[in-house]
């Protein structure tokens, strides 16, 4: 073999601790080394040329660079070695900075270690094979879970450059939380009248294929080829011919009888209906479980009304199956109901609060219903027990969040935001009222944020506290909301009319199964982990999945659609060529010798392991042994560990150059 | 049922009627009580106010003590006492340099294996079901508030037991006698504890919320499980202004009721506050 080393200084960083010439001398004289050399600046032009140079003068075969973390400049090298005609797999990197120089002191032994280090990359290259990158197809479409302003955001972008996007959504509507919403803050302009004109532009775009009432059954698949099963549910109404009227609706009998999820159980709805005026689409489903005909086989006025035959009682769910490159997860989040439904064992804490027990002490979303033009008392302030104009409101920041003996440790971000505006919205309303808001501390980053907090306390004159709340109880009519202010170390007692309590926003319950579905991490608390905190914020670890809004952590509307976007240019990214470029350094199951055990299989983080039948010439099957996908597998050679026979091969980091490495050491 | 006792100072003193109704009642629901041995005092609010280590120390002394009679469960009725052992358990299972020093102060050993129980956790081992299976006199008709304090749900971390803020274990024995069970508001106020000594009118005006916030909520009688409770809830009665009695008894005076024990012998009578009335409507006038 002619092999080729190249030590290099990185300036001080190697040279100043290893003495870099003794090294590349000492390299010279390794068996199939033919060419060693030191050098200030490897990775720069002319340290990139030089290896180039000898490459095509000393007529090597292999490369050894000595210098930095593979992190950092493995691509350097790999590409100059190709440039000069090298297969850029015949190329090793020996660590001399972050393994060597960088932790030692005594140059002495420091130059014996990267003399070392050096000789197990000639060992490793002698024994690497010419690899080329796998190429995969691309199927240039594109998932997006979930219907709210982030789904809807990431929806609209991938559609308006031309590409193909299947939009799924669990309720019978799009527009998510935002459609629930009165003002936004911090410029106080209507959610709704912001968002519908997306939500019509979603239903009517050519390149958007809208499946709501819908979840996602199954992901298979990897990059670029992913087929996802949906599971439309069923609405008993035939789509095709609803026409969205609405007689259904005013004529359904079940008037008190089902709590309307839109209007956060602050009204009633009919058995058969669409969830808000606005909805897209705007065709109704029947829930079973209060509709009379479901339960007693009576009543079908729905049916005689509708001029369309729309109705279907006897629909079931249907499967529908998408073959796309791209899913974006938008799932979003939901409120912390705190004993609104004492059956979620994993809700509790904050009883003292009277959530649930007094009607007049609601949540930060039943809010916005009450404070909004289209909610249950077209957006007069009143109070739900009697209707009545509340004279004074106690807002509560911080319930549930950062509170790690009843919630959760984060800070659900959001709430120092809407408190400021319900307290605002509540005196634009109502003049002579008193709002008073507990606070711990008001986090207002962000733009013209803290501009809009402080006039709510200084052109509203909202009055804010400084603490905790210990607890709130009835008497004579009024709350009586107990708590502490901090600043003045003395305790506070408001008999309030009327308590809202911003509660903590958490991860969707189901968020674990549709992380498992898709092949996600998630948090101790369901939000979906990125690949990278800083540098990969809408990648997950799962190539071609990508992440917007708050399903990955309580996030407000700017900046869920900032991250739509985000997700939906790293799509776009993906489509922007037909194959796809991976890294050839995966696993290969040897099928002579796999056994079928599928330990394997177990353990794999990227559900890459498949099921292969090999058959005889009789088509009978003979084994099942396991076959790695290479578009999911990540080459961690977790496989290759456990695997009982040793049938599994990392591609370049094979057994044979492995204890290569380790004899030379 | 053998369990061991540590009645605490309290209820050698201005608390007596509680451990004379406890004993009379355990009897009764076949709890064999074990006192310990030359128990010492478990340092309660004055210990812990002045000097920590010797906070820890005090209650340690009866923990080896319980330990040396092979006491598996401790039961202490007061809040205090409850309390107090509670945290030094925790604190010196928790943290081997301190009980080491501890150690070596009392010059006896302790391995923390006893458990502490209240008076709460005592009745929900018996089982509300075993008193109204031996109950003789139907409750039915007396609405009781149950009082908690401060001391025998929190800290939450320590006590581990039922809801720091909405607590709700005692009603439910309660309930086994028959009685209602208010929803009330002040069942977790402070009644002012041990400022009944130097700051008394601080502990007139606290007691006097709770008491009517009992009364508002149409409560016959308030039920506590705390003698320092029980002294301000009751004693403290007759300086309130503007105020009608209502009768405060001890949990185990209440259940003893149910179970068909004379008022006398439970030591009701040794209330400040009669608790005739509400005698009158159980039917059973001493």
């Amino acid at each position: 073999m002619r092999i080729g080393v190249f030590i290099c200084h990185c300036g001080e960083n190697i040279g100043r601790t290893v003495d870099c010439a003794a090294v590349a001398e000492s390299c010279g004289r390794f068996p199939g080394v033919a060419y060693s050399i030191d050098n200030k600046y490897m990775c720069s032009d002319p340290g990139q040329n030089v290896v180039k140079n000898a490459i095509r003068e000393k007529n090597l075969d292999a490369v050894v660079v000595g210098s930095c973390s593979p992190h950092m400049h493995e691509k350097t090298f790999r590409k100059a070695c190709a440039d000069a005609g090298l297969n850029p797999y015949l190329f090793e990197m020996a660590n001399l900075r972050e393994h060597c120089s960088w932790v030692h002191e005594d140059r002495i032994e420091a130059t014996k270690k990267a003399i070392e280090l050096t000789r197990i990359a000639v060992e490793k290259v002698k024994r690497n094979d010419p690899l080329s990158p796998i190429r995969v197809p691309v199927t240039k479409r594109s998932l997006v879970i979930g219907g709210g302003i982030s789904g809807i955001q990431a929806a609209l972008d991938i559609a308006n450059a031309g590409f193909e996007v299947v939009l799924v959504e669990k309720e019978p509507s799009i527009g998510g939380h935002m459609s629930q919403l009165s003002e936004t803050f911090p410029t106080l302009d209507c959610s709704q009248c912001i968002l519908t004109p997306r939500m019509v532009e979603v239903y009517q775009h050519p390149k958007i294929k809208l499946l709501t009432y819908s979840e996602v059954e199954n992901v298979e698949g990897f990059i670029g080829n992913f087929k996802v099963t949906v599971r439309k549910k069923a609405r008993s109404i035939d789509e095709t011919k609803c026409n969205g009227c609405g007689n259904c609706q005013q004529k359904c009998p079940i008037k008190k009888k089902a709590y309307s999820e839109f209007e956060e159980n602050l009204a009633f709805r009919p058995a058969i209906y669409v969830p808000f005026p606005q909805a897209v689409p705007n065709i109704p489903v029947i829930d079973r479980s209060v509709c009379t005909y479901y339960q007693t086989g009576k009543c079908q006025m729905c049916v005689k009304v509708c001029g369309r035959e729309a109705i279907m009682f006897n629909q079931e769910d249907s499967f529908v199956t998408e073959d796309v490159g791209s899913i974006i997860v938008a799932t979003g989040y939901k409120l912390y109901t705190i004993d609104k439904k004492p059956d979620e064992s994993a809700i509790k804490g904050y009883g003292e609060y009277g959530y649930g027990k007094y009607k007049d002490v609601v949540d930060g979303l039943q809010f916005e219903r009450i404070a909004s033009a289209s909610g249950p008392t077209s957006g007069e302030i009143l109070r739900p027990s009697d209707k009545t104009v509340p004279k004074k409101i106690v807002f509560i920041q911080c319930v549930g969040s950062r509170d790690e003996a009843k919630g959760f440790s984060y800070c659900s971000k959001i709430c120092c935001m809407y408190t400021a505006k319900h307290a605002m919205l509540y005196k634009h309303k109502v003049h002579e009222g008193e709002a008073y808001v507990f606070y711990m501390d008001i986090r207002a980053g962000g733009k013209g944020y803290d501009e809009f907090v402080r006039r709510a306390i200084e052109e509203d004159h909202v009055k804010y506290i400084r603490g905790r709340v210990s607890r709130i109880y009835e008497e004579n009519g009024k709350y009586i909301v107990k708590g502490e202010d901090t600043l003045s170390n003395m305790p506070v007692t408001i008999d309030a009319d009327m308590v809202v309590l911003a509660t903590a926003m958490i991860a969707q319950p189901n968020a674990p199964k549709l992380a498992q579905t898709i092949g996600m991490s998630y948090d101790k608390y369901g939000f979906y982990n990125e690949a990278h905190p800083k540098l990969r914020p809408v990648e997950v670890s799962t190539a071609g999945v990508f992440l917007a809004g708050a399903c990955q952590a309580p996030k407000d509307i700017p900046e869920s659609v900032a991250m739509a976007s985000a997700a939906a240019s790293k799509s776009l990214v993906l489509f922007g060529s037909d194959f796809l470029e991976r890294e050839p350094t995966i696993a290969k199951v040897n099928e002579s010798v796999c056994a079928g055990c599928f330990y394997c299989q177990k353990v794999c983080a990227y559900n890459a392991i498949e099921k292969k039948e090999i058959k005889d010439r009789n088509g009978n099957v003979v084994k099942v042994i396991a076959y790695v996908n290479s578009g999911l597998c990540q080459g961690c050679g977790t496989c290759n560990a456990v695997c009982p026979s040793k049938s599994v091969e990392l591609i370049g980091f094979n057994d044979e150059q492995i204890y290569a490495e380790i004899n030379a050491l | 049922m053998k369990i061991g006792y540590y009645p605490g100072c309290s209820l050698t003193g201005t608390g007596k009627e509680y451990d004379l109704s406890l004993r009379k009642i355990l009897q009764k629901l076949d709890v064999e009580l074990e006192e310990l041995n030359d128990w010492s005092c478990c340092g309660a609010t004055s210990a812990h106010a002045t000097n920590h280590l010797m906070s820890i120390a005090l209650p340690a002394i009866n923990l080896s003590i319980a330990e040396s009679q092979r006491i598996k469960e401790l039961f202490a009725p007061c809040a205090a006492c409850y309390n107090r052992m509670v945290v030094a358990k925790q604190e010196l299972d928790t943290n081997p340099p301190l009980a080491k020093q501890v150690e070596e102060i009392i010059e006896r050993t302790v391995n923390y294996s006893t458990e502490i129980i209240n008076i709460v956790e005592l009745f929900q081992k018996i089982g509300a079901e075993k008193i109204s299976e031996l109950k003789t006199t139907s409750l039915s008709g007396i609405k009781a508030a149950c009082y908690y304090g401060c001391l025998l749900v929190r800290p939450f971390d320590i006590t581990h037991f039922d809801d720091a803020e909405q607590p709700s274990t005692m009603e439910e024995i309660i309930k086994a006698t028959g009685a209602e069970a208010v929803e009330w508001n002040y069942k977790m106020e402070c009644c002012g504890g041990a400022h009944s000594i130097a700051h008394k009118e601080i502990v007139v005006e606290l007691s006097k919320k709770i008491l009517d916030d009992a009364k508002l909520h149409s409560a016959d009688v308030v039920v506590v499980a705390c003698p320092m409770c029980h002294s301000n809830l009751d004693m403290r009665q007759r300086s309130m202004k503007n105020h009608t009695e209502i009768p405060v008894l001890y949990l185990s005076e209440f259940i003893g009721l149910a179970l068909g024990v004379s008022p006398k012998e439970l030591g009701v009578d040794l209330h400040f506050v009669s608790a005739e009335p509400l005698l009158d409507k159980v039917g059973k006038s001493s």
